[in-house]
Formats: C-alpha cells, sequence, structure tokens
C-alpha cells in the first residue's frame, strides 16, 4: 500500500507549478519623493493601501515600555476637530476600514477604501496620522483595554511561555519583553510619553508602502504626496542587534491546569543569509508545515503526545531566532522535550533525505502564488518585502531560489545551524519529571 | 485542522485595531456564480475569480453535531478526523500530506448543521484535489488502531480548547442551558465521557449513513471555469452511487421557554471576567429572511461598531463601565439560533454593576429606538461590504458553503445584501422587543473563583 501511494504522489509531483507572472508591480515615486509599490487591478472598486513605520515597539525608551503600543491603538482614537466618536462616525459614514497595528519591528497601517470616495478617505486618515488628539478620555479607555489585556496574558499559558522565551532570548533589548508593556509602565505613561513615542515612530525616515487594486500610479502618487508628506523628516534612532541569551537552560513556570504550554528556540538565521532558503527548507521539514514535518511525525503521529507542534524561522530586523512551541499533558511534557532535543540532534547529525528536500521545495514553490489572491494581502506582502530590501522583480525569481538550494546545502546548514545543547526551552505548566535550570 | 466550530464562539481575544468587521456578503459577484447538480444529486456552485491562479475546492456534507444520534455525541467531528485515516488508494494521514506536498493547505471543520472538508491549491492541481475528496466520499479505510489513536487526539483537542479554557467551558454550559431540547445543546466536541465511548462501527455508521453525493455540496472557486468544473466533478464525483438513506433533518424542537436562566463559571485561571447573554432567536429560512435581516440589523446597530454603537457609546465612552462590549447574531443555522450581548467591566466595576448598566441601555434603546445616521452609516458600510468581500474568494465560497449547508439556496445568498438595504427601523425595533425576552435568556457570568463580585 505504501508503495502505490509513494508512486502516487511522485507522480504528482511532476506537475512544475508554472509561476505565472499575475502580479505585476510598479514601482511609484509621488511628485513628493514617496516611494511605493503598487498592484494596479481594476477589477473591483476599491483599493487597498499597507504603510509600515519601521521601528515599532522596540522604540519604546527606557521606563516607558508600551508606549509605542497605546500610542498606535490611539491613533484612530480622535483627530483634529474629531474626537474619537466623531471619528468613526466619519470613517464609517464613507465605508473605509483603518487598522492600526504594532509589532517589535514596525508600527503598520492598513486601509481599505472605496474609489468613490477614495479622497475624503485619505483626507480622514491623513488627519489621523498627523493630528492625533490624544484626549485624556481615550487615553484612558484604551489605556483600561491594554491594560486588561496584559492581565489576560498573565493567566494563558502560552502567553507566558512567549513572554519567558522573550526574555530568555534576548534579555533587557526591547525584543525581551512584551511590546505591550508592564501593568506598572502602563500605568505610568503619561499623555507626554504618547506624544513623544508618536514623535519617535511616524516619520518620513522609515516609511514603506505599497497599494493593490483600483487606481494608477499618478493617483497613487498624489495620495501618498496628500497623506504622508507632512510627517516630519526623521524620528527616534532604531535599537541596536542583539546577542542571544540563555542558550541551553530549562525555564519552568508553574501555572494550573492539565497542560503544560512549552516554548523552545535556538539561534536563527537572519534573511540576508545567503543561506536562508536553506534554512527555511530545513524548518519546514523539523518543524514547518504540520502534518509533514519530523517533530510532529515523531512527537504527535508515534507518540500521540499532542495536538500539534512547530517551528518557525523567526528574523526581526536586529536579531533572529529558531522557535517552535509545542502543548503536552504534565506528565508528558519530560517525554516531548526529549523527543524534540533527540529530533533536533538526529537531523543535525545525520541530515535530511533528498526526498523531504523534493517535497519541501514543491510545497514551497507550490504554496507562493497562493499568497497573492487579495488586494489586502498583496498590499502587504509588497510591504514586507521593501523592508527586506529585495527588488520588484522578486515573486518571479523566489522560487528559482528555493529550487537552487541542494540536499548538500540543507544538510551543511543543519550541521551548522541546529545546536541541540543550545536548545533553551520554557515551560509553564504543573510538568512532572522537569528539572529547571533557572 | 479539525477545529470543531463552536455555536457561539465568543472571542475572548478581542483587539483593539480591527480591520474588517462581520457583515459579509456576496451579491458583488453574482453575475460570477453558476450552479448546477450532478445526476447522483451532487450540487455544484461554482465561482469564479482570475486574478490570481488559485482554486478553491470544498465539500460540505449536510450532517453536524446537532444530527448526532442521543449518547453519542462528538461523533460527527470524530469522524471528520477519521476522514484523514485513509482508504484504499491513500493511505492514513496521507491526505493532507499530499496536498502540502503540492504547496496547497487543507482543512475540514465540523458544526451543528454540517461537517466541511476543503483544499486550497493552484489551479492546476483541481483535478488532484477533486480526486482525493471524492476517494474519501465512498472509500474510507479504517483501522481500529487508527481509530483508537484519533479518539486520544481528539480528547487532547477537547483538554486544549475546552477544558483548559473557562471561556470555552461557559460557552459549553450556556449552550446547554438555552436548549432545552433541541441538540444544539450538545458541544460539537462531544461530552468527554461520550467521546471515550465513541467506537469504530459507530464512525463507520456515520460515515455510511450520511456521506453521499445527495448530501453534499461541491464548491469550487477561483481561477476555473464552470465547464472545467462540470467535466471534472463528472469524472470524480459522477460514478459515486446516491445514497437511499438521506432524509430531511428533522431535529426535536424546543418547548416553550418560560424561564431565564442564569450561570455562574468561576475558575482561578480567569483573568477577565465578563457578563454575556444569549436570547433565543430566529434564523435565515428559505425565502423567509426578512426577520433575521433585521436582527442582524439590530446586532450592528447595538454593537456592531467599536465607537458609535449603542453599548460601546453607553457603557464604554459615556458611563465608562465596560472596557468592551458585543452585540451578535450570525443567521445561518438550520434551526433557532441566538443573539448574543457580552461586556467586560471595567476596573473597579462588578458584573452585577455591568450587566444592570447593560439592560439599562438596552432598555432605554426599546423606548428611543433607531438612531437615523447610525442606521445610514451602517446601511453605507453594508453596500460597500459586498465590494469589499469580493476581494476575497475562498470567504465568498466559504459564505455559499454555510448557506447551503444551513438549509439556503443560492438566491437566498443573493438576496441577502438588498434584504439588508430593504430593513426599517421599525422592523428592527419590532424584532428587538420580541426576541430580547428574558424569559428565552441564558445569562453566564464568568468570574475568578474566590473574587468577590
Amino acid at each position: 500500500m505504501m508503495v502505490r501511494a509513494l508512486a502516487l504522489m511522485g507522480a504528482l509531483v511532476c506537475f512544475a507549478l508554472p509561476l505565472r507572472a499575475e502580479v505585476q508591480i510598479q514601482e511609484v515615486t509621488s511628485p513628493g519623493g514617496i516611494k511605493a509599490w503598487l498592484v494596479e487591478n481594476h477589477d473591483i472598486a476599491f483599493t487597498a493601501l499597507n504603510i509600515r513605520f519601521k521601528g515599532g515597539t522596540s522604540l519604546d525608551e527606557a521606563g516607558k515600555r508600551g508606549a509605542v503600543n497605546l500610542m498606535t491603538a490611539l491613533i484612530e482614537e480622535g483627530a483634529g476637530d474629531l474626537d474619537s466618536q466623531a471619528f468613526a462616525a466619519a470613517r464609517d459614514g464613507m465605508a473605509a476600514e483603518f487598522g492600526f497595528s504594532s509589532d517589535s519591528d514596525g508600527v503598520s497601517i492598513s486601509a481599505r477604501f472605496l474609489t468613490d470616495t477614495n479622497a475624503q478617505a485619505t483626507d480622514l486618515l491623513h488627519l489621523a496620522l498627523t493630528k492625533p488628539r490624544f484626549d485624556p478620555e481615550a487615553i484612558e479607555r484604551v489605556r483600561g483595554q491594554v491594560l486588561q489585556n496584559i492581565a489576560s496574558n498573565a493567566k494563558d499559558p502560552n502567553a507566558i511561555a512567549s513572554d519567558l522565551l522573550s526574555h530568555a532570548a534576548f534579555g533587557d533589548h526591547p525584543y525581551g519583553s512584551s511590546g505591550d508593556g508592564t501593568t506598572a509602565s502602563v500605568q505610568a505613561l503619561t499623555r507626554d510619553d504618547l506624544l513623544a513615542a508618536y514623535h519617535g515612530a511616524l516619520a518620513r525616515d522609515r516609511i514603506y508602502v505599497a497599494a493593490a487594486g483600483d487606481i494608477s500610479a499618478a493617483d497613487l502618487g498624489k495620495m501618498l504626496d496628500k497623506l504622508l508628506g507632512d510627517l516630519p523628516a526623521t524620528g527616534a534612532a532604531q535599537p541596536a542587534d542583539v546577542a542571544l541569551t540563555a542558550e541551553g537552560a530549562v525555564i519552568t513556570q508553574s501555572f494550573p491546569g492539565p497542560q503544560s504550554a512549552i516554548s523552545f528556540y535556538q539561534g536563527g538565521i537572519k534573511f540576508e543569509d545567503p543561506d536562508y532558503f536553506a534554512a527555511t527548507i530545513l524548518n519546514e521539514i523539523l518543524g514547518g508545515n504540520g502534518f509533514s514535518s519530523r517533530l510532529m511525525d515523531q512527537v504527535r503521529e508515534k507518540r500521540g503526545l499532542t495536538y500539534g507542534i512547530d517551528t518557525s524561522l523567526a528574523a526581526y530586523d536586529h536579531g533572529a531566532i529558531l522557535a517552535g512551541s509545542v502543548a503536552t499533558a504534565n506528565d508528558k511534557a519530560a517525554e516531548a522535550m526529549q523527543v524534540i532535543r533527540d529530533v533536533w540532534a538526529d537531523v543535525a547529525k545525520n541530515g535530511v533525505t533528498q526526498k523531504e528536500v523534493d517535497d519541501t521545495k514543491t510545497y514551497l514553490t507550490g504554496s507562493y502564488p497562493l499568497r497573492f489572491d487579495g488586494n489586502a494581502r498583496i498590499a502587504s506582502i509588497l510591504v514586507g518585502m521593501q523592508m527586506l530590501g529585495l527588488p520588484v522583480t522578486y515573486p518571479a525569481t523566489r522560487n528559482a531560489k528555493v529550487q537552487a538550494v541542494t540536499l548538500a546545502d540543507v544538510n551543511r546548514v543543519a550541521a551548522s545551524l541546529l545546536t541541540p545543547d543550545k536548545l533553551t526551552f520554557v515551560v509553564v505548566g504543573d510538568a512532572k519529571g522537569v528539572a529547571s535550570s533557572n | 485542522m479539525s477545529q470543531p466550530i463552536r455555536m457561539k464562539p465568543w472571542i475572548k481575544r478581542w483587539s483593539y485595531a480591527v480591520l474588517a468587521f462581520g457583515l459579509t456578503l456576496g451579491q458583488a459577484v453574482a453575475d460570477k456564480v453558476s450552479t448546477f447538480a450532478l445526476d447522483n444529486g451532487l450540487q455544484v456552485v461554482v465561482i469564479e475569480d482570475h486574478r490570481a491562479p488559485v482554486v478553491v475546492h470544498m465539500v460540505w456534507y449536510k450532517i453536524g453535531a446537532a444530527d448526532e444520534s442521543p449518547g453519542h455525541s462528538g461523533i460527527a467531528h470524530f469522524l471528520e478526523h477519521l476522514m484523514f485515516q485513509g482508504t484504499k488508494e491513500v493511505p492514513p494521514e496521507q491526505f493532507s500530506k499530499i496536498v502540502a506536498a503540492q504547496g496547497g493547505s487543507d482543512n475540514a471543520f465540523t458544526t451543528p448543521d454540517y461537517t466541511a472538508y476543503f483544499q486550497r491549491v493552484a489551479s492546476d492541481r483541481l483535478d488532484l484535489v477533486m480526486g482525493l475528496e471524492a476517494d474519501r466520499m465512498h472509500n474510507l479505510n479504517l483501522s481500529q488502531n487508527d481509530v483508537d489513536t484519533e479518539r486520544k487526539v481528539i480528547l487532547d483537542e477537547r483538554t486544549e480548547r475546552t477544558d483548559s479554557d473557562p471561556s470555552a467551558l461557559l460557552n459549553e454550559q450556556m449552550a446547554a442551558a438555552q436548549y432545552m431540547n433541541h441538540p444544539y445543546g450538545i458541544p460539537v466536541i462531544g461530552w468527554r465521557h461520550e467521546i471515550e465511548g465513541l467506537s469504530r462501527q459507530d464512525a463507520l455508521d456515520f460515515y455510511h449513513a450520511n456521506y453521499a453525493p445527495n448530501n453534499a455540496i461541491l464548491i469550487v472557486a477561483g481561477d476555473v471555469t464552470p465547464q472545467q468544473v462540470l467535466d471534472l466533478a463528472k469524472k470524480h464525483y459522477g460514478p459515486i452511487p446516491p445514497s437511499d438513506k438521506i432524509h430531511d433533518r428533522i431535529r426535536p424542537t424546543e418547548p416553550p421557554q418560560l424561564a431565564e436562566r442564569r450561570l455562574v463559571l468561576a475558575d482561578a485561571r480567569v483573568a477577565q471576567p465578563y457578563v454575556v447573554r444569549n436570547y433565543l432567536a430566529g434564523e435565515r429560512n428559505p425565502g423567509d429572511q426578512k426577520e433575521a435581516a433585521a436582527l442582524t440589523m439590530l446586532a450592528q446597530l447595538l454593537g456592531g461598531n467599536r465607537a458609535t454603537s449603542v453599548l460601546a457609546k453607553a457603557l464604554e465612552f459615556d458611563q465608562k463601565v465596560a472596557t468592551y462590549t458585543e452585540a451578535s447574531y450570525d443567521g445561518v443555522s438550520l434551526d433557532q439560533t441566538t443573539f448574543t450581548f457580552a461586556a467586560v467591566p471595567a476596573d473597579g466595576v462588578s458584573l452585577d454593576q455591568v450587566e444592570k448598566a447593560m439592560d439599562g441601555v438596552i432598555d432605554q434603546f426599546l423606548k428611543t429606538g433607531v438612531d437615523a445616521a447610525e442606521f445610514a452609516r451602517i446601511k453605507a458600510q453594508v453596500k460597500a461590504q459586498q465590494i469589499y468581500s469580493a476581494d476575497n474568494t475562498q470567504g465568498l465560497a466559504h459564505r455559499y458553503g454555510m448557506a447551503l449547508a444551513s438549509g439556503l439556496t443560492v438566491q437566498d445568498v443573493q438576496a441577502w445584501p438588498d434584504l439588508l438595504q430593504a430593513v426599517t427601523p421599525d422592523e428592527v425595533m419590532a424584532e428587538a422587543k420580541k426576541v430580547l425576552d428574558r424569559r428565552q435568556a441564558v445569562t453566564g457570568w464568568l468570574q475568578t473563583e474566590g473574587a468577590a463580585q
């Protein structure tokens, strides 16, 4: 039966996916000098816009953790003459949608607006970006929401594990703590702190923009000047790169409940590294695409220790880790950790197989075009590509870069990148038989 | 994968930067939707979108957790998992691997009303996934060992998603209290003691009784033409014989609900207490969706907007007794559904206080009626959503699938946006007065164990 199945799969793999040049990216420079990427498509009468300001919550000043996060959440809480509710009413009256979010490397603004109300929506978003009010009433209301979120996370084993992992890996660097801040730091934030965070984070020297949908290059240029042209030229200094700490540790935290949330990491690889694609294939084989990974096979299929386990290459602007997570019954935590270490050691020592590499390439090259199937998704991907310094031709060449990776490349990277003895575990739960090194 | 959609998922984790909102419709692409049926009764819907070389392939079975026989809760969801255990042609656990190997993704889910399987792949691989899905419609192979292993997985899933999550436990208890006779009161994943007793034969019986072309809907959306889908569907699904065991889904109905029910779930793991209230409410029915349309607009008015809706304005902005409020209603359901309110109290405010404040706002709304400006904004957004939703082909396919598997027709789906536009303030108020009857309501408090309220 297995033979027949493999034959079936082999036959299917033979389809080489033609990477159709569906995504035609234009490079646009506005009259005022703002650069953007555009995918023009007039099928549906709206445009998706994505703007990212590099820096994000890592720009928080010492003692002001959570300032950028709270500031970002307040951008849509009133601007110019409009208080929070008036702003929402104006936005909703023209059926525009704005999203504001922050993470450790950026503040992101996503917007969708109808072609009909494009001009008014641009004016309103411009007002929010340049004249946010930070009304005391709004600050207190949103601060309350953030504090509740922090309190909720303090009772969520996965969130606790994630925070402990960040701190273990990155120490006192901003990456080492949650960008939400702590209860104490958020309670202490003043309106001046938020204004400082706003001026530091939203500036023209760190803007990346992309649009997709029903707009021409000329109209996009005009829109960008209107939207972003009068933001300050420069903002706060970007944080420094960070070296990993706590390698090889086991960090435990007791938490009531039947399960342990386990996170683990070791050093990763930056996107600029010539071995990044080999590492990507390696990660997929280890724990990347769920059902076909080594870890899924050993931890779930063979032993039934969990419902799911995954790993990912987390390449931030200033540091990179290879991290994973799994939830397991408390009395199975020690076994799950040992299986993970064993898989790690086995792959580092013995490498992977040609079939695994081929299958992963088929997966990676086949899944890539599937990402570009909507204006909002396209705008978001295009901003990400610009932040990585990629050219507009990247989507057309990316699959060839994946195909160029050999089994020898993956095994060389496995031997050098995977360091089972430096794998650090964070275990949150009531795990039995797990010795802590903290 | 295999995540059961719970009956009233009240999301514990909310965000203050929400981009999209709940009203999602598909009239803007009505001209790109084709429907036909195969001789064996398989209903087919094709939604064309040629912007990207991607296709979504879905099979929806008109069988869900509310169709399980007494004592067998969880069998629909268990079978959904077991559908990945292989056929004569495909070995256990290979299905997803074959799809993933092609760069695609696949998933499955079970709800009270339907069980659905879908794959998303490059459009030149439609033939492959359709072949796989058709194969497991009638050739499922189950070993005792695979059934035993997968039962453990399901029990773990229950541990992780329900037993470890107090808000999920409260949802479960509230549904059980809401439905005194109808099976919507039984959780999709099943009660633990009944999951433990589900056998291989139970799964096979459920499979043979319910998985057949004349009990399924095929939806294909993306870079494909109706003719291509017809040809492929004839090739793969055409040879599968219809079942003579498929019958109308007649479920036990609710008796008159005469007494309000109230629950308190106290748990040490609760960080954020909240109050949630569900009222029994009518659903969308074929050719008869007007009342559901009014309820949909009512939910938008009361809680659809984080800044301007009635609850947010009063409780979050004016009285400052809540940090989050919600009113929600989803009319896509085979039988009677619920209209939900929720409120998260601000720091220092008790659940009793926030609940009283919430009821005060609702009472006031019943007296003062609909704010014309807010109503106009909601109508504009509903209209815009028709345009935005055309950007997400998978979402459109999902919407058609949910509706058709819940007893509605393609015409009902396409009529829905106009019905929403036609709702009048008077109709909204009439529905509000009818549905917001505490005798048919269940109120739940989620609170931290030991905390004073």
